[in-house]
């Protein structure tokens, strides 16, 4: 059998203005048949104003076993969120 | 060590991604269940497909093909989920062409007039929508993703075909018997669509602990049978099943003993439509490899050019 077509993953941004948004990944050979796979198998209803496919061996990953000791900088920073802080009773739009 | 850690994280509905570790019996389970799952959705456009030349209207023939197309789209959806646990998809298609894989056995049965695109559309995606409704849940992240991903696309699926009934039943006598044909020949195949029941399934317990299945064979099928004799009532037909009957105290129907006989045959490869399946796949395949070989030389060449 052939060896297997390059794997690519797919962004799609559904709304001018938003974010894309990681749906899945398509085979392709190069990045127009990408492009016209992500198309045909992922905006089948109009889900879609733009799309971008990446080569999945080009996604660098961080890992969820040590995902707690990567993301443990921010743990103690509760100073960063709003809620944090006392108000002034009667204090308003802030 | 592992295993236990593995096991709180199931028990606590924390999904599992593709990175992490997992028991190889699990890997392996979803490798198995996965596959069984996509090649179904690829083998079973061709009883439909099987129609669409032969639509009875524009507008039939356009639902019908954008369909089937869908199909085709969840098969790809089911391959990459099931790719991410570590098996390429020529090693998947190769196994199903080998019949190591399997797919579901409803796809083994001929679709012999219109009214079968009804009953397909109506009973098979019916039933197929209750079974991943269920998996939407399951614990391996890919294969939840794309359950969700199918989930909102098959709904169509089954209300074209249930149109597709409710015409043909309120038409002319030949139109309702044609419809109730289909009925009859397609609802016990649909309800052993749901596997055997759990008493002869050995695979369910570490399934279900594993939390790759959410329900058993049986309660699916039960919540198929209690969804549909309703809807056949409305359209005037008869579920071709005598001992089919509402049980107050279950509030559930009743139903009659399943022909497993025929299910295991059929399982089997003994079917009406197996081997010519099969061979249909094979074929497009190998048929198309003229196509996939002429890609990477495209592909090559480009690369070389910019080189
Ligand atoms: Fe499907
Ligand atoms: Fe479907
Ligand atoms: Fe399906």
């Amino acid at each position: 059998m052939a060896e297997n077509a390059t794997v690519w993953e797919v962004f799609i941004q559904s709304k001018n203005g938003l974010a894309h948004k990681h749906v899945g990944n398509v085979h392709a050979d190069d990045k127009v048949m990408a492009l016209e796979n992500a198309r045909d198998l992922y905006t089948r209803r109009n889900e879609g104003s733009c799309i971008w496919v990446v080569k999945s061996e080009y996604i660098v990953s961080s890992e969820t076993e040590d995902s707690e000791a990567f993301f443990d900088p921010s743990n103690d920073k509760m100073y960063r969120h709003p809620t944090f802080y006392t108000m002034p009773d009667g204090a308003k739009h802030i | 060590m592992n295993e236990i850690k593995f096991q709180d994280r199931i028990d606590a509905e924390i999904k599992i991604e593709p990175k992490d570790w997992m028991p190889d019996a699990y890997r392996k389970h979803l490798i198995r269940q996965i596959s069984q799952h996509a090649h179904s959705e690829i083998i079973g456009m061709q009883p439909e497909g099987n129609w669409i030349t032969r639509a009875p209207s524009l507008r039939a023939k356009m639902i019908l093909l954008a369909k089937v197309q869908d199909e085709a789209g969840h098969g790809l959806y089911l391959y990459s989920a099931c790719e991410t646990l570590g098996i390429s998809r020529e090693e998947l298609v190769q196994q199903l062409h080998e019949g190591k894989a399997k797919y579901s056995s409803i796809f083994n049965y001929p679709t012999l007039s219109w009214a079968d695109m009804g009953a397909v559309g109506w009973l098979v995606d019916g039933a197929a929508i209750v079974n991943q409704v269920s998996l939407q849940r399951t614990s391996y992240g890919p294969y939840s993703r794309g359950m969700v991903k199918i989930c909102k696309e098959e709904s169509f699926h089954q209300r074209q075909g249930y149109e597709i009934m409710a015409e043909m039943a309120k038409g002319t006598a030949e139109q309702k018997a044609m419809a109730q044909d289909a009925l009859n020949r397609f609802w016990w195949p649909s309800i052993m669509m749901f596997g055997p029941q759990d008493s002869d399934s050995p695979r369910t317990g570490n399934a279900m602990k594993w939390k790759i299945k959410r329900q058993t064979n049986d309660a699916l099928r039960q919540d198929f049978i209690d969804k549909t004799v309703g809807q056949a009532e409305v359209i005037g037909l008869t579920i071709p099943d005598p001992d089919l009957k509402w049980n107050d105290e279950r509030q559930s129907y009743d139903f009659g003993e399943m022909n497993w006989e025929e299910f295991w045959n059929v399982v089997n490869g003994n079917g009406p439509c197996n081997k010519q399946r099969l061979a249909h796949h094979k074929k497009a395949h190998y048929e198309g490899k003229w196509v996939r070989d002429a890609a990477k030389a495209y592909t090559k060449k480009q690369e070389l050019v910019a080189n």
